[in-house]
């Protein structure tokens, strides 16, 4: 029973955080840009989730005549899967996860690579120029910072001995890992960001040029499923950064553990926004040197010295 | 055409290969260049009086100076070098416009010319664009010169392009210039209607708003906002090409539009204001039945309509169908399918169908080529045999007068003088003219640019015709004349027409002498057959005449003879009012003899109030259709209007019948080329149609032609006090045309041309850019396509002279039909504007002939023809041969007279 | 790299600010009188329709939202028989008060037009004339135009001769 009630849980949550963002994300704008944002809706326009959604809902699920119709429909579904599924080895609060997998930072890696195929499958299945020239840059986009941001992971792994979540909470009793790994965090965000293809790095969509990307040609729940996706993904990173970076659950004890980690969580998801209303967005060029010629040697260079470090102490 | 040696000359450092002996403004405009100009027209040649189309002259290569020079003065020469963009000619040609707009007044909102200016257009193309000038403006008192123009004497630029068109081309004599210096008037001696038959023109050669368009003013649309399509004039046999022109539902105006080989720059009044009738409250718009016997028709909706067709078609087996001269060539062919072409009745008199197929068998079978009007304008020698061209064929008469001036421009250029410097030229033609002999039974306007004139009744005019034949070619038949006289002119014809290079024959069968004709005919043969020249052309009644006589089919007679012996089931007639084709009695015999009576017309009419089902059929603005004019070319218009309630194209209503009667997929014609390949599929006569019109299929750039142009206005509000939300374009599967401003706006083929536009050219102006050379052809060749081959050595044949001594008895005349411009043409005389230019019905006689009745003028007679008789005004007319009457004709409230006849004359007085 | 530091501290420091917003409908905000919103007709000063039904207002419409048809009175004077705007397409870019030669269409500081059916966004003459002369006062066109249309005879305008006598020939 427990266990129905932690799955019920560990699904629900970042659900909720994820709808939740549609309000936030809009209210924090509108505070950085100097204006109001949604405040129509119910309580401080609360309730403007709820709009938004039964918009969606109501919106005419059109699925374009000269689209792959099967690829078209599942590609949506594949990244609310893929991060989904991610979730389960994160561990909320002590013993508050499905499972403890012995290799859940792999398990995340893996899973974060086969989001790609939402986007790609999607850019592709609607057969218009624009959706598939997106669809290229997300795939060459995420396998780039793919790969740094494993390495820049590596740190915190050989720190706390384990590819498993809840062995490097534990292990981040004494300090977070933040302070030796501060690097490894930097390019983590980065590649998290990249990897969530949130501003400034939303080159996939750019709708200045690509109309809206990959999903052009989404409309009705299936754009939702996109666009709740992009939150999740969100969701997901800052609560992985909370998890490997800033201790995890570990927190005084005047509050729940689960506290913790969803505030850790949520601070980390305002900064992802405060991003957003702050930073332009580079152009495609720009993203990819600025990853294969610093964030890579970068991260690198955190894994040498970090190793170094951990065998001259041993 | 003997190819002319091409010369090199350079304009703004580039080489061209010109034609020589043109002048330099309509070279630089054959090769693209815009060069402003007023007073230059085409068709008028130049006068150098505006100074408006400056360029730069250079003297040589090294020359960098250069000298500013007038390019419409300036003949072409080899090496020549100018600069049509030297900043100096630039700033000469903004003063000069600058000067023009001192006076020019604060109209243009106002203005009916505004949007389609040529005085806007070279204001902004020479870049003047601020008044400097701070003082008075000159004014001037209007004049009311009639219903067709308005009058606006303070826009007035004194280009002289008026009175250059209607007095020294067209010859009118009542618009003149008045004053002096900058108080220049144009305009009559007095108020009162412009009396040339091709005032209406004005409207166009005016670069300003002096003289616009009265009939468009009553329902005034700028020209952007208007919808256009190519049409074709149905208002006489010639087929003038025209622009039809839409708006709110509502036919706006006729513009003329540009074929080289037919109208050129120009239309009659009759063409330009006849259109009235389509907006008339006359039209029939819904369809009518009459239910049982009782007396009124009620208008029924489509389905009742088809439902009572099919009763109609099931019940009854005997069906006849009158076809119409003025029907498209697909109308009159989907009703001979509709009843068999066995049932299948002309419409037209036994005596016309047999002439007029006498004219296209001469035609098809003699070799001898018929002349585009064109060809006409060129000739050195004109006769003209029994046709009163004004009123019959006014364009043709336009035509025959510049072939008068061609023998000055002979003059002129023997002296060095080229053509187009029409000043000069007339300097030196003074009164000289080609010969043109001229020989109807009475007189008309055209008699001044005659030569000789001969008058008498058309058995005479076919004599002098047979003696002229004679006199040119000893294989004619022997024909002499007992008039020493006439003997001598008849002589002198044919020398006059053996030594010309270009001599033109002009006849025509709305005389109704079958004779004529044949002399006309052997006119030609001889002079082909001997010196292998000579065309001839055949002035036919109605636009369509010569289509229809493609087409197998009986006469309008032979119908009525049918009536006589046998009933018949259902006789449907297609846009015809048969009382105007045959006596009343006959035509009510033919009624009584058929059950059902199915009429497709336009116009509520006689007819139609008799019929048992109405139809409403389209007019030209509203339907496709192919006309072949007098010269065989088959020309196509295409529609301007969409059909709104139940108004249908003819051929459409008869498809649909076709259908409903036959019940089989065979025949399944949904959309115009169904009918048109159907049509060219039955007749040999008709395969060049298929290469020639393009189908709706044909595309510019994968794109429709649209009818509208760029800035076509109001395309979401037109229609949103009916409905706010849009219902998008209509869909056009009969033409490659589209009723939107979307589409290709390249040049389209010149049968497809919907209006005239290019960038900086609003104006009629505009036309330059769609043709090869200012009055020249149009890009890609002329629009219509000649049925009549000419056919390679022909056997030549003659007809047999066969003249009755006309002997009258006492108190009888012989009456010759006349016609009238404004009046004798059905359809145009329904036009609210022109109808008021329509004469009351009378009767010319020689005043002889009256005080020998003792009649005065404009007095009431009693005119006995053909047991008709008429009550109808006398007018002396010194002209008509005594024992001669003329007979107005076709007018409104007249009735059908059989002409020519006899008939006699009383004076009402003297019977009372 | 400090520039996008500062960039995002600097824009975190707006949380402090105060914000821009107007609270429509609650607080009704400022407009100019030149404020571009619904279009009016305006009269001249002897209250005479200004609108000369020119056409320019439909030409340079960009979303064709204009139309009317021209007609004259007894005098000749033209006015639209019918002047016809679709509200429901108006981009309130104000072309049509642009390219008006007479002072006529006028956009005025009124922008509160919603209506629940579009059908009652089409306004007629009747709906756009107003009794006043807007913006600008003390223009008639008809005294500055060459046409006698019942405003002023011919030659009686501002800056016009008295018209010519065409019998004179003196220079």
């Amino acid at each position: 029973m427990k266990f129905v009630f932690i799955i019920l849980g560990v699904l629900l949550i970042p659900l909720s955080i994820a709808a939740g963002l549609i309000w936030v994300e809009r209210r924090l704008l509108s505070v950085w840009q100097d204006r109001l944002g949604p405040n129509r809706v119910g309580p401080f326009g609360l309730f403007q989730v709820i709009a938004d959604t039964i918009k969606l809902f109501f919106k005419e699920d059109w699925v374009p005549p000269f689209s792959d119709r099967p690829v078209f429909v599942m590609a949506p579904g594949i990244l609310m899967i893929t991060i989904l599924l991610t979730f389960s080895v994160i561990p909320f609060g002590p013993g508050f996860l499905v499972f403890d997998s012995n290799i859940g930072i792999l398990f995340f890696l893996g899973n974060s690579s086969l989001g790609v195929y939402s986007i790609v499958l999607g850019g592709w299945a609607s057969n218009n120029k624009y959706s598939l020239i997106g669809a290229m840059r997300a795939s060459a986009q995420m396998l780039t910072y793919e790969v740094f941001m494993g390495l820049s992971l590596m740190g915190v792994v050989m720190m706390a001995d384990s590819f498993s979540f809840n062995s490097i909470v534990l292990a981040q009793k004494h300090g977070w890992f933040i302070f030796p790994q501060f690097v490894g965090f930097i390019v983590f965000f980065i590649a998290g960001l990249a990897e969530t293809h949130r501003l400034p790095f939303d080159i996939p969509e750019a709708e200045g040029e690509l109309g809206a990307g990959y999903h052009s040609e989404y409309s009705g729940m299936k754009f939702g499923m996109f666009f709740v996706g992009e939150y999740l993904g969100i969701t997901l990173i800052s609560a992985i950064m909370a998890t490997l970076f800033f201790g995890g659950w570990l927190g005084p004890a005047f509050l729940p553990p689960v506290f913790w980690f969803l505030f850790k969580t949520m601070v980390l998801i305002c900064v992802f926004i405060l991003l957003r209303a702050s930073l332009p967005r580079p152009r495609y060029d720009q993203l990819m040197e600025f990853g294969w010629k610093i964030l890579l040697p970068l991260a690198l260079l955190n894994l040498l010295i970090t190793g170094a470090v951990l065998i001259f102490f041993k | 055409m003997p190819l002319e040696i091409m010369i090199k000359i350079q304009i703004d450092g580039k080489e061209y290969e010109v034609e020589p002996k043109k002048n330099l403004l309509e070279t630089c405009l054959a090769l693209g260049f815009d060069i402003p100009h007023f007073c230059f027209h085409a068709a008028l040649g130049s006068v150098g009086a505006c100074r408006l189309c400056a360029v730069k002259k250079f003297r040589n290569a090294e020359d960098t100076k250069g000298k500013i020079v007038m390019s419409c003065m300036e003949p072409v020469v080899e090496g020549l070098i100018i600069s049509t963009d030297d900043e100096e000619t630039k700033q000469f040609r903004a003063a000069v416009i600058e000067g023009l707009m001192t006076n020019h007044p604060h109209d243009c909102p106002i203005c009916d010319e505004g949007g389609e200016c040529h005085l806007q257009d070279m204001t902004v193309m020479t870049g003047h664009n601020y008044r400097r000038f701070d003082f008075k403006k000159r004014t001037f008192q209007n004049q009311n010169i009639g219903p067709f123009i308005h009058h606006e004497m303070n826009r007035c630029i004194e280009c002289y392009r008026c009175v250059r068109f209607y007095r020294d081309y067209a010859g009118g004599k009542d618009l003149n210039v008045f004053a002096s210096r900058n108080n220049v008037y144009f305009g009559r001696l007095e108020d009162g209607t412009l009396e040339n038959e091709f005032s209406g023109n004005l409207v166009e050669v005016c670069p300003t708003g002096v003289f616009t368009d009265k009939t468009l003013k009553n329902h005034y649309t700028r020209k952007w906002d208007l919808s256009n399509a190519p049409s074709v004039c149905t208002h006489c046999s010639l087929g003038c090409n025209i622009i039809a022109s839409e708006r709110y539902d509502s036919l706006r105006r006729i513009m003329s539009r540009y074929n080289g080989e037919v109208n050129g720059y120009f239309i009659c009044d009759r063409g330009r204001f006849g259109y009235e009738f389509v907006n008339d409250e006359k039209r029939i718009r819904k369809a009518e039945i009459r239910s049982g016997k009782t007396e009124i028709l009620t208008e029924v909706d489509d389905s009742t309509l088809f439902s009572t067709l099919k009763d109609t078609f099931t019940a009854n087996k005997k069906v006849i169908g009158i076809g119409s001269p003025r029907a498209s060539l697909e109308a009159n062919y989907a009703l001979s399918v509709l009843v068999g072409s066995y049932n299948f009745y002309h419409g037209i008199s036994t005596k016309e169908q047999d002439i007029t197929k006498t004219v296209l068998n001469f035609l098809q079978q003699s070799g001898i080529p018929t002349p585009s009007l064109k060809q006409i304008e060129k000739a050195d020698a004109v006769l003209i045999l029994g046709e009163d061209l004004v009123n019959t064929a006014p364009m043709m008469a336009l035509a025959v007068r510049e072939a008068s001036r061609n023998k000055g421009k002979e003059m002129a250029e023997k002296l060095g003088i080229p053509a187009w410097n029409a000043h000069p030229v007339m300097q030196v033609a003074q009164d000289a003219k080609s010969p043109i002999f001229i020989a109807t039974p009475f007189k008309d306007s055209l008699d001044e640019v005659a030569e000789t004139t001969f008058r008498g009744n058309l058995s005479d005019i076919a004599g002098l015709g047979f003696a002229v034949a004679s006199a040119l070619s000893a294989e004619a038949p022997t024909f002499k004349l007992t008039d020493k006289d006439q003997q001598s002119l008849a002589e002198k014809i044919a020398l006059k027409l053996k030594n010309a290079n270009n001599p033109v024959i002009i006849s025509g069968i709305n005389c109704g002498d079958e004779q004529l004709i044949r002399a006309a005919c052997n006119i030609a043969t001889a002079l082909y057959s001997a010196e292998k020249k000579g065309v001839l052309s055949m002035v036919l009644p109605e636009s369509n005449s010569m289509g229809l006589a493609y087409l197998e089919g009986k006469s309008l007679d032979d119908a009525i003879s049918l009536t006589e012996k046998e009933e018949i089931d259902t006789l449907i007639v297609l846009e015809n009012d048969l009382y105007r084709r045959a006596t009343s009695t006959s035509v009510e015999q033919l009624f009584d003899r058929c059950k059902q009576v199915i009429v497709l017309d336009q116009l509520t009419n006689k007819m139609t109030l008799k019929a048992d089902i109405v139809v409403p059929a389209a007019t030209f603005a509203e339907a496709e259709g192919t006309l072949v004019n007098n010269e065989g070319r088959a020309q196509r218009y295409y529609k301007t209007i969409v059909n709104k309630n139940q108004v249908k194209e003819s051929w459409r209503w008869l498809a649909e019948m076709i259908r409903i009667k036959t019940d089989s997929p065979s025949v399944q014609w949904k959309k115009f080329d169904d009918i048109t390949s159907a049509l060219i599929a039955s007749n040999a006569a008709f395969a060049a149609l298929k290469n020639y019109f393009s189908d709706a299929d044909f595309r510019m750039l994968n794109e429709k032609i649209p009818r509208q142009p760029l800035r076509y206005s109001g395309r979401t509000s037109m229609h949103a006090n009916v409905a706010v939300t849009e219902t998008g374009i209509q869909p056009d599967i009969d033409s490659p045309l589209a009723f939107t401003m979307e589409g290709s706006h390249a040049n389209p083929p010149s049968s497809l041309v919907p209006f005239y536009w290019s960038p900086g050219w609003n104006s009629v102006q505009a036309v330059n850019k769609y043709l090869d050379e200012p009055n020249g052809r149009m890009k890609g060749g002329d629009a219509g396509i000649k049925l009549i081959i000419s056919v390679e050595n022909a056997k030549t044949t003659y007809f047999k002279a066969n003249i009755q001594p006309v002997e009258l008895t006492k108190g009888e005349f012989l009456i010759v039909p006349v016609y009238q411009i404004f009046g004798s043409d059905e359809m145009s005389s329904a036009a609210s504007t022109l109808s008021q230019r329509i004469p009351e019905p009378f009767v010319y006689l020689n005043p002889k002939d009256a005080e020998a009745l003792k009649l005065e003028a404009d007095e009431l007679i009693q005119l006995e023809i053909d047991n008709t008789i008429l009550k109808i005004k006398i007018r002396t007319e010194a002209s008509i041969g005594l024992g001669m009457a003329g007979l107005s004709v076709n007018l409104p409230e007249m009735p059908f007279v059989d002409l020519p006849g006899r008939g006699k004359i009383y004076n009402m007085k003297v019977e009372s | 790299m400090f520039s996008i530091l500062r960039t995002i501290w600097l824009t975190f420091l707006h949380i402090f600010h105060k914000t821009e917003t107007i609270e429509y409908p609650e607080v009704k905000p400022y407009l100019p009188p030149r404020y571009r919103g619904r279009i009016v007709l305006t009269r001249d000063a002897d209250h005479n329709e200004r609108c000369v039904a020119c056409n320019l207002c439909a030409a340079a419409c960009p979303v064709d939202c204009i139309s009317l048809q021209a007609t004259e009175d007894e005098t000749g004077r033209r006015y639209p028989e019918f002047f016809r705007i679709n509200f429901s397409r108006c981009i309130f870019c104000g072309f049509c008060e642009e390219a008006c030669p007479t002072y006529a269409i006028q956009l005025i500081p009124d922008f509160e037009m919603a209506e629940y059916d579009r059908q009652n966004m089409v306004y007629e003459k009747e709906h756009l004339l107003i009794d006043g002369e807007g913006k600008y006062h003390g223009y008639n066109f008809h005294k500055e135009a060459g046409v006698d249309m019942g405003v002023k005879g011919k030659g009686e305008g501002k800056n016009e001769e008295t018209p010519v006598d065409v019998k004179d020939l003196m220079p």
